[in-house]
């Protein structure tokens, strides 16, 4: 299987799938002409024309609009923001239309488009720059939210997002385009919904997503040394999110630590507590925690910068916590 | 006169019966058979009635939330359209749109809109793929006078420009933004003009006038189709209701309510007829009497629809999936019980 | 037919409108759309318009009436029906003042007093479990622990973790018969994982010093066992906690003579006190004489778990220790296991410890006995109360030279007076008699002390 890495694994599937549907188009800021603002939509120019491949003026909300409304009436597009941070300025589109059409119209009209760009802390990038708001959208009844940690996943969910009948928000790693992996060739389709065991273990069970998955494994890593043997759950999407997989591992190893990038008040990590203490309530030895980002915008130095995230340390130490060790 | 008689009746006749249907609307909202919001558009026919009379079947068109008579002129059953107010089962979208989302794809209306502004993307995406799939329909795309001070407005007209997309955006400046006068909410209260920042083609009609809305149309719409052109139309239009059945509409003055009035495009254009001799009083009475009955029908199939399916709580949220697994404590398998 | 015109619902909580005008009278003729009438509502005031075209053949509400919404208020006769027709018209309800809305009160639900029945779980004392755990504030032997529940083991509130409640259900276990390892003494998986493969529970304490790395426990493999109390001990249980609330103590009291163990901490003293790092006291020896005659006696090395007695695998032995304010009663882990001069060790470094208030929570948590000696004041005997958690504790005064009768003589031997105090719930007099029979006879051949 070919290493590469993780936007080399998105830009495939963008190929793959521009030459396996004609209705795939993409729009967005420097995705043409530009190559991409982080080199995702490379090639695609030259191979597609500028008839798929349209470099928008910065209007979000215009074009994720536009979109939405190409999606109704049969077309697969795909609308890049630069980075997710920016998507807020198309919520309303994402919120009020895409979300909520297949409902509306009593069934009438669905949109098969995907919102794709890179999302959480990069390196240094400051407060506005620097968020993980996937929370804003797997609230929404309607959407879809698949966030992939390996190039692997990226590959194979990007495939399947464009396939999908409904919309799908689709938020990269930024700090995850350089990193490498293994990734299948050719046909490679990751079902929406499923998450994936990166590791298995008995003693405890760290649920993560996107680049926290990394973190987490390197956590699991420490937990080793010390005798502690982890599971690691990465959603991979978290709308919907795999509950079966979640509860199945609780259930075994009857201690979770949930693991978010995000911000801990109202987000995607409390409902998978809430549901872990719903469902698996008689299986659990210990409270679940959770280890989140600061609940602060996020600074611009390097050290500051640093300590406002989930590490390998402080995960292990919340695992070793719900073991009572 | 380009229009032929058959022409210029079913324009009357459409308008008319946006007329009785409002009016009836408005009644039942009364009555506490339709809750909610609901926006009539009496005194705005002309505007619907005329644009949407310059398309062909397989063009596509969408509103604001002041649509029902968007979706009737369009061809929409009276009584789907009355039953969805009444959210009732065999409405439009099954009871769950209502009055501010009336939908019929199969007729390429593609729906009412409630956030101000919001379709306006939606339809130039509707351009983008016609043009996209090397079609060479056109899409209407009908706001408000408020929806132009939104940005989302700027940026669809500036990249619908660009790209040359074949869509009308059609501005109904009916003089107010729910209670605030264009003149205190738009430093350039002329609507056409702002299709000047984007080079593109903007021109203001009577709206009150259905023959000089329609021929506009005509116009807009050749041009869209043929040439790849945008286009911005304002419609100079009045409500003689308030913003909402709710609006006492005490910010304008009944002297301006009874000049516009008189311009009642419907009496306008009777009037004409009339004058030409195309039909008599006697005609426009059995008219008038054929409309109350589609109206009448209209109301009773829709209060002796079923009322809106429980089960419709858990469809089409995600396409082609399975409908939703009912939460455990379910308030309506509660009360049933209870 | 005549059509009435109602009152119309001009918002969406609109309940009732007042007839501010009449714009008709009656007998002119309206045109569909018309305003005929103005209506004051909560909100604003409103135009009622005709929904056909016709004659306004009747006027139901005078200016001035509140009508409710869906009432008539006038009747609108179409063209070419009669004026009869009118007065056939369904009889209007009269015009009439509307009291309050029903769909506005305030919810039943609301104004009821809010649930003032509390959870049984959540005003329940501490858990036993907690309140079992010796010194856990500095409560040493001659403190009564104010927290100790009266008696209410009904209502006692175990802390474990939902699987630990749910394993011990399966299991068949009595979960008041396990100490929480867990945080604030939470019984969690560990603790009934280890109770099901004993087959009986055992005592935190014993949990504690193995998970602890720090004390290497010499009891591994030791179990507790869960001895169901007798109808006759539940009585005994019963009434003596009603005679005496808390643990109903006994006292016994016994003579033992030092001499022997005197000579025999001499001659330690002499030759091996340098290699232990520290003179053998008097108090070393009767602690070693009390943690190996727990052993021959376990029935008093135990405590009261529900309407259970725990008898403890281990012997972890408290002694206590005067600090300033106060005493603190440190804990000699397996103190009949480890080798003599261990405890010594061991028993020095933890007084020194505790007097620095310095003591870990695993070196005061836990004993099942406990030892306090008053000799060094001089006092010749006393009774202690016994630590809660522990069925019995023995209080020692000063060793002080006494005429000493053997067989028919007379004469002067160094002799200990010790008192032991017993729960009656848990152990009765001969009990704790035996038990100080084989403590004596320790300590007068104490050559057995230094295995």
């Amino acid at each position: 299987m070919p290493v590469m890495t993780y936007r080399e694994a998105l830009n495939a599937a963008l190929h793959e799938e521009f030459a396996h549907d004609e209705r795939v188009l993409i729009l967005g800021e420097e995705v043409a002409l530009y190559q991409g603002a982080f080199k995702v939509t490379q090639g695609l120019l030259q191979k597609f024309g500028d008839r798929r491949v349209i470099d928008t003026p910065i209007s979000e909300a215009g074009f994720v609009g536009m979109a939405i409304g190409a999606a109704m009436l049969g077309l697969r597009p795909i609308a890049e923001v630069m980075t997710f941070n920016f998507s807020i300025l198309a919520l309303d589109q994402m919120v009020n239309n895409a979300a909520k059409m297949y409902s509306m119209s009593g069934g009438q009209l669905h949109v098969p488009m995907v919102l794709r760009g890179p999302g959480g802390a990069a390196h240094q990038l400051a407060s506005q720059h620097s968020q993980a708001l996937e929370q804003q959208y797997a609230h929404i009844p309607g959407l879809k939210v698949v966030m992939p940690a390996t190039p692997a996943d990226a590959k194979g969910l990007l495939k399947s997002a464009i396939r999908d009948e409904s919309p799908v928000v689709f938020i990269e790693g930024e700090a995850l385009y350089p990193t490498k992996g293994e990734v299948p060739e050719g046909e490679y389709l990751i079902e929406i919904g499923k998450a994936d065991l990166k590791r298995q273990g008995k003693d405890v069970t760290l649920i993560c997503w996107s680049r926290m998955a990394l973190v987490t494994l390197e956590a699991a890593a420490l937990l080793e040394q010390e005798g502690i043997d982890a599971e690691v759950v990465d959603l991979r999407t978290v709308r919907p999110v795999d509950q079966e997989a979640i509860l199945q591992s609780v259930r075994k190893t009857n201690r979770a630590v949930v693991v978010e990038e995000a911000w801990p008040w109202a987000s995607v990590g409390g409902s998978i507590v809430d549901l872990i203490q719903r469902e698996a309530f008689d299986d659990l030895d210990a409270p679940v925690l959770r280890i989140n980002g600061i609940d602060a915008p996020m600074p611009y130095a390097k050290n500051l910068e640093h300590a406002m995230l989930p590490t390998p340390r402080s995960i292990a130490a919340a695992a070793k916590k719900v073991l009572y060790r | 006169m380009p229009y032929s008689k058959e022409v210029l009746l079913d324009l009357l006749e459409r308008m008319l019966l946006i007329r009785r249907f409002e009016e009836r609307a408005g009644q039942q909202y009364g009555l506490g058979k339709i809750g909610g919001f609901c926006h009539l558009y009496i005194g705005q026919e002309a505007v619907c009635v005329g644009a949407l009379s310059a398309l062909r079947p397989d063009d596509y068109a969408l509103s604001g939330y002041r649509e029902h008579g968007h979706a009737l002129a369009r061809g929409t059953e009276p009584g789907r359209v009355m039953a969805e107010l009444f959210g009732k089962a065999t409405g439009t979208t099954k009871g769950k749109g209502g009055s501010m989302h009336i939908f019929d794809a199969e007729r390429r209306f593609m729906g009412g809109y409630g956030i101000v502004g919001g379709q306006i993307p939606l339809g130039a995406g509707f351009a983008l793929a016609t043009k996209y799939q090397g079609g060479d329909q056109v899409t209407l795309c009908f706001f408000g006078d408020a929806a132009v001070n939104q940005g989302v407005f700027h940026e669809v007209l500036n990249m619908a420009q660009l790209w040359k997309l074949p869509v009308i955006f059609i501005c109904e400046n009916n003089k107010y933004g729910m209670g605030t006068d264009v003149a205190r909410a738009a430093a350039v209260p002329e609507v056409y003009k702002r299709s000047s920042s984007y080079n593109m083609h903007g021109e203001r009609v009577d709206g009150m006038d259905v023959l000089a809305v329609r021929a506009a149309c005509d116009r807009l719409v050749h041009r869209a189709r043929t040439e790849m052109q945008p286009a911005l139309l304002e419609a100079a239009t009045y409500r003689f209701r308030g913003h909402s059945m709710a609006d006492p509409a005490t910010y304008r003055t009944k002297e301006e309510l009874a000049e516009f009035r008189g311009k009642d495009p419907i009496a306008q254009l009777k009037a004409q007829l009339v004058a030409d001799d195309s039909i008599t009083e006697e005609d426009y009475k059995k008219l008038e009497q054929k409309i109350k009955k589609i109206v009448d029908e209209a109301v009773k199939f829709a209060d002796e629809s079923p009322a809106a399916d429980l089960a419709e709580r858990f469809t089409d949220v995600y396409f082609g999936e399975p409908p939703l697994a009912p939460p455990e404590l379910d308030p309506a398998l509660l009360e049933e019980a209870h | 037919m005549p059509t009435p015109i109602l009152m119309p619902k001009l918002s969406d909580d609109m309940r009732e409108g007042k007839i501010l005008a009449w714009k008709k009278r009656e007998g002119d003729a309206v045109e569909s759309g018309e305003a005929i009438a103005e209506v004051e509502t909560d909100k604003a005031n409103l135009e009622v318009e005709a929904y056909s075209a016709g004659k306004l053949s009747k006027i139901i509400a005078p200016v001035g009436a509140t009508v409710e919404c869906g009432q008539p208020i006038a009747i609108l006769l179409e063209e070419g029906e009669a004026e009869g027709e009118a007065a056939e018209a369904p009889a209007p309800a009269p015009a009439k003042k509307v009291a309050a809305p029903a769909q506005h009160a305030v919810p039943k639900e609301a104004a009821a007093p809010p649930d003032s029945q509390p959870a049984a779980a959540a005003v329940a004392p501490e858990s036993a479990g907690a309140a079992r755990q010796p010194g856990a504030k500095g409560v040493g032997a001659a403190l009564a622990p104010a927290a100790e529940p009266a008696g209410g083991e009904s209502v006692e509130r175990v802390r474990a973790s939902p699987l630990a409640k749910r394993m011990a259900r399966v299991a068949e276990l009595d979960l008041r018969s396990l100490e929480g390892s867990g945080p604030r003494g939470r019984v969690v998986k560990a603790d009934v994982e280890r109770a099901m493969a004993s087959g009986e529970p055992r005592p935190a304490a014993a949990v504690a010093s193995e998970k602890s790395p720090r004390v290497k426990s010499a009891s591994q493999g030791l179990r507790d066992q869960l001895v169901p109390m007798s109808g006759m001990r539940r009585t005994i249980a019963r009434r003596m906690a009603e005679a005496k609330p808390g643990a109903p103590h006994f006292y016994l009291t016994i003579d033992v003579e030092m001499t022997t163990a005197l000579e025999l901490r001499a001659q330690l003293n002499e030759q091996v006190a340098e290699e232990w790092g520290g003179k053998v006291s008097v108090n070393d020896l009767v602690l070693r004489a009390a943690a190996l005659s727990l052993p021959r006696r376990p029935e008093v090395n135990a405590s009261l778990a529900g309407e259970s007695v725990q008898r403890h695998g281990a012997v972890h032995l408290g002694f206590a220790v005067s600090v300033e304010d106060g005493l603190l009663t440190p804990v000699i882990r397996d103190a009949d296991r480890i080798p003599f001069s261990q405890l010594v060790k061991k028993a020095r470094e933890l007084a020194e410890r505790a007097r620095a208030r310095k003591l870990k929570p695993d070196e005061y948590q836990g004993g099942t006995f406990t030892v306090s000696n008053l000799g060094m004041y001089g006092v010749t005997s006393f009774s202690a109360i016994i630590n809660p958690g522990e069925a019995a504790i023995l209080a020692v005064g000063a060793v002080g030279k006494r005429a000493v009768v053997s067989g028919d003589e007379l004469r002067v031997g160094s002799v200990m007076t010790a008192t032991l105090s017993g729960d009656h719930r848990i152990i009765d007099g001969a009990l704790g008699a035996q038990l100080l029979q084989a403590f004596k006879a320790l300590l007068e051949q104490p050559l057995r002390l230094l295995s």
